[in-house]
This record gives C-alpha cells, structure tokens and sequence, in this order.
C-alpha cells in the first residue's frame, strides 16, 4: 500500500479527546484495554459498531481489527448489524417473567409488529432481548441506551413508545 | 433496631453528593487507615472480621488478601467485580447508584491495605448510567484530596479507572473479567496461577465483590471484632440481600446474617409475605444458580429447626434438602409458577451466557435448554427427565469455570424437588400446555 487512505469512519473530535484520555487510563503497553471502552463510544456516536469503525478503533489502538471484531462479537451489547433508532433491550429472564414479563413483551412486540431481532419499517425501533439486567425487584425491565426502564404494564410500554416516537 | 454497616445512611437526601456523604461521616475510614494505621494492620482488621465474599462465593476475604504476592518492584491490582449479572441479584446495582461513595471509600481502604495505586472497578456496561454516578463521585473525592498523589498527605498514591463490560454474565467469573480489562474475550482462565499471583497484566490481583469491598469502611472505622459480633457462627456481618417474585415488597434489604427465612419472607419489615390471595410454592435463595427448594424445606431443617439465612444454615442438607446463600438474589414463586418453565428459562440463560471454551458447558447448556423446551411446550417423552439428570452430571465438576456448575445445579434441583411437575408436562402435555395451566400436585403450600 502506498496511499494512506482516510478512514470512513472517525470520532467527532470531542471523543476522539476522549478515547485519548481513556487510552491513557492503562499502564504503558496496555492500550489493549480500553477497546471495550471505545466500542461503547463507537456505538453511542454511530448507533451500532459497523466493520470500518472497528478497523478505526484497532488503528487508535494499534492493535489488528481481527482482535477488535472477536471481542466485538463475543460481548453482547454491541450491534455489529444495523439497528433502528431506539434499541429495546428487553429482558427475558425469570425473575422479569414472574412478574407479568412474557405477557408485556408479546404486547411489546404486538405493539410494535416485529419480532426480536427485527427493526420497524419506519426505522425507530429494533427488539432485541437480552439476559438479566440486574434491576430483578423492579421487573419488567427494558432498557433503551442508558435509560432503565421498570415495573412494566401494557399501558406504560404504550407511553413510552409514544414518547420515543416524538 | 438492627444494625447496618452499609445501608444506614442510604436514604439521607443527597447522599450520592461527596459532601453529604462526609458529614454522615464518611471517609473516616481513609482518614484512620492512612494516617493511624499500616496496610498489614487493614489486612488484619478484615481477617478478623470474618467478612466473607458478598459475590456468591462467600470465600473469606481476609485470607483471600492474604494470599496477594508481593514480589518487589512489581505492581499489585485490586479489581472491583461490578459485573452483577446473577439473575435475581441487583444488590450492588441499587448501592452503587445510590451511594457511590461508600464503594470509593471502600476501594481506598482496601487499595492502601493491598499496596495497589491503581484499582479498578469493573461495572457491567449496561449499568453505564452507574458508571457516570461513580465517575462523578470519584471526581469529587479527587478534587478533595481523598484520590490522586499523596492522600492526606500519608505519601499513598491512588488512581480509580472505572471500566465498563460489554454484557457478558461470565465476566463475573474473576479470571474472566480481567481478561476483559485487557482487552480480550471473556474466557474464564486456567487455575493455577491465581490472580494473587499472575492476575491483571499478569501481575498480582485481587478481585472483590462492591459489598464485600464497601464493608471494609465500617471495619477500619469499627474494627474487624466489633464486625464479627454481628451476624451467626462464621457467617459474621450483614448481607444485602436482593428480593424479587412473587412478594409484596420487593426490594434490597441489608439483613443481619441468622435472620430466620421465615421473618425475611413474611415480616413486614422486609418482603411483607407473599402477594394477596396466594401461597408460597418455592425459593430461589442466592442467585438462579443455587438450588432451588420448595417452602417446607426453605422455611425449617431437616430437624424441624427455622432456616437462617446464613452460609451455613441455608447449605445445611447439602443438595439434598439445603442451597446456597450465594449472591443474595432471593426469587420467590407463589404457586402460579411453572417451576419446568422456569428452569427451561434459566437454562436459557446458561446456554446464551456459556463462553463455549469447555465442551460440556458449551453442549450440555444446550441440550439442557433443548430438552427442557421441548418438555414445556408439550413434546417431551419418558426420558427426558433422566436424560436432563445425566447432563446436568456430565457437566458438574467437568469445566474450568463455575458456569458449567452453576447452569447444572437449577436443573438438577428443580427435578430432585419437583420431578412430578415435569411428568406431568410429560404425560399430560395437552393440558400443560394451555394458557396459564400451572402443576397442581400435593405439594407443601405455606
């Protein structure tokens, strides 16, 4: 290769600030630690960690995008495909079902005419289920991004997705 | 009133704020541990203590200190488990977003008493809203003098990184999330060496549970005698305890260790009994991956004696007729739940949470939930049941990491304690599988 060419995918200037300043988190050497942290900050900036931002990510930390896509893939809560804008995280673990949460989520999913793993026509939502999020005592739980969202009912899963639609 | 080392102040307005915390006193313990006393006396107050790992273990933490190589010229770690991802468990969840700083506090007196200056506190990164909590507190306690160069000007150098996981239960294992901190996949690693000797980056490391960390506070400032006069036997102290299904007030309770399972259960002071209108059926006692036992044996012994809810009371029976304490993750079933339902969920969770680096985890996981899906949805045959029981066998015992036990340990309880629930679906699968229908056998209802 005789060109560098310009990634197509970058951070916006205040998180490649910092990704540095989390590089610089780790002993000397141990850059390899912050790729966690980076795919998160990834995702947040793109929604979902497409291949050409990984291959960023591995050049930021000078280590192979092969190191990046294995970690990437074994850790569940990065989206290595395309997803809509608001991503429902849905548990379906034991304790969320004893508390009504298989009745919710088929409401949910009624709701919103999709399955797990599918995303709206429109864009805006993606179902994907996901094991125990530690929030047991105020189940049903989802999670949209940062957000928990607790003690679900069919009515207030119906607000929510009104308000996310806004 | 019972006592509580770390929930006392927990509903002060403001608590989560550094200077609301200090004036209910905290980060004395920063101040006496590093100005009145030396590492090795830390260690030993917490040795004395009898504290053990709140994580689910509940190995002694003193002596797992104890165990820290310190080879010259070579840095030590210490790691905070924030991974909560137990099912049940939500302990650490609630006291890291209520009051952040009571686990700073915790991991300066623990990082002083293991020589580390850098620690890090590994949070699971869908608790991202907790890690900018502990961020936040961990900013304020610098900008005080508690963190960074020369602390309170003892000569003690300390630096938090707060790392978030990516979702991934087996990083709750320890060899597995410093894996993770490294950057890598999270497979759990071989034993030995142990992480007190080649643990992050290879150098020594000591992994601690949030509660077990956040207790050492109260320790220094109370001493390790005063913390072991409270609690039973070797079960000293209190423990969160996380209270989830089917109960009128479910929440997170800081119980001293010896409660009765009774009180707990029924008292108004912590679950408030069951829901209206319906009866105890089963208790899942510390997390989905301890037995699981039906009301008769959850409430008394085999003698007739109430069960505490301590390591050794509630594991008295061995598998037979006791469980764990584990992790605290109390899930309780009234007799609408499907107990084959519930382990086919549970069993869902192990197969999509095994790591696959050992075989009989990565298959048995499998075939568990396979088997058990086809015996709730109404296909299964006579011998399912032994089959799941020999599985569950195979796997027990045969991996490098406690997954394998722990995605086995469900299955085999809930056919050891409810085998006629699963004939049932097997020989009536017409009717089990119908809307809502649920076993009703001449089982013990309380």
């Amino acid at each position: 290769m005789t060109t560098e060419t310009k990634p197509t995918i970058q951070f916006t200037p205040d998180r490649l600030e910092k990704a540095k300043e989390i590089i610089a988190r780790y002993p000397e050497g141990r850059q390899k630690s912050a790729l966690l942290p980076l795919l998160h900050l990834l995702q947040e900036q793109e929604g979902w960690t497409p291949a050409e931002g990984m291959d960023y990510v591995a050049g930021l930390l000078q280590i192979e995008p092969i190191e990046v896509y294995e970690v990437a893939t074994f850790y569940t809560m990065f989206h290595i495909n395309p997803v809509g804008k608001h991503v429902i995280e849905y548990c379906r673990t034991g304790p969320c079902c004893l508390m009504g949460g298989e009745e919710v989520y088929a409401h949910l999913r009624q709701r919103l005419g999709i399955e797990a793993g599918q995303t709206t026509v429109d864009g805006q939502f993606t179902i994907k289920e996901v094991e125990c999020l530690a929030a047991c005592g105020m189940g049903p739980v989802f999670q949209v991004r940062e957000k928990y969202y607790t003690n679900l009912t069919n009515e207030r899963v119906d607000e929510i997705i009104d308000e996310l639609s806004k | 009133m019972a006592i509580k080392v770390l929930t006392e102040h927990i509903n002060v307005p403001g608590i989560e704020t550094f200077d609301v915390y200090r004036k209910q006193g905290g980060y004395t313990a920063v101040e006496k541990a590093l100005k009145t006393m030396t590492p090795d006396e830390v260690v030993e107050e917490v040795k004395k203590s009898g504290v053990r790992g709140r994580g689910g273990a509940g190995f002694p933490m003193g002596m797992k200190w104890s165990f820290l190589a310190k080879p010259e010229g070579v840095p030590r770690y210490l790691v905070c488990n924030a991974d909560e991802s137990e099912p049940g468990t939500f302990k650490d969840h609630y006291l890291m977003k209520t009051i952040p700083h009571l686990l700073i506090e915790g991991m300066i007196v623990s990082s002083f008493a293991l020589g580390a200056n850098k620690s890090f506190i590994y949070v699971r990164g869908e608790l991202m809203y907790v890690i900018h909590i502990l961020e936040k507190a961990i900013a304020e306690a610098k900008a005080a003098g508690f963190l960074g160069k020369n602390i309170l000007g003892s000569g003690y150098d300390l630096e938090l990184v707060v790392q978030p996981g990516g979702g991934a239960y087996i990083c709750g294992e320890e060899t597995a999330l410093l894996e993770s901190l490294e950057g890598k996949r999270g497979n759990p690693r071989n034993k030995p060496p142990f992480p007190a000797v080649k643990g992050l980056y290879q150098c020594p490391t000591v992994v601690n549970n949030v509660e077990s960390i956040a207790t050492t506070s109260w320790i220094v400032n109370h001493g390790g005698d005063a913390y072991a006069a409270i609690g039973i036997g070797r079960s000293t102290g209190t423990k969160l305890i996380s209270a989830s299904g089917h109960i009128n007030k479910p929440g997170v309770y800081e119980i001293e260790l010896g409660l009765p399972v009774e009180d707990f259960i029924y008292a108004d002071e912590w679950c408030g009994g069951i829901r209206p209108g319906h009866k105890l059926k089963a208790v899942v006692a510390g997390g989905s991956s301890v037995p699981i036992l039906p009301a008769n044996l959850i409430l008394k012994l085999g003698n007739g004696d109430k069960r505490l809810m301590s390591y050794e009371s509630l594991s008295e029976g061995g598998f037979q007729t006791g469980t764990m304490l584990g992790s605290g993750g109390f899930i309780v079933f009234d007799e609408t739940a499907c107990i084959v339902r519930n382990t086919w969920n549970f069993s869902r969770f192990y197969h999509h949470e095994s790591c696959g680096q050992c075989s009989p985890c990565r298959e048995g996981t499998g075939w568990m939930e396979k088997v058990l899906h086809r015996i709730e949805y109404g296909h299964g045959n006579q011998h399912d049941i032994d089959l799941l029981v020999d599985v569950a066998r195979r796997i027990e015992g045969n991996t490098i990491c406690p997954l394998g036990d722990a995605a086995a340990w469900p299955v085999a309880s809930a056919i050891r304690h409810f085998r006629d629930e699963f004939e049932w679906h097997i020989t009536n699968p017409h009717e089990a599988t119908q809307p809502g229908a649920v076993f009703k056998g001449d089982m013990a209802l309380v």
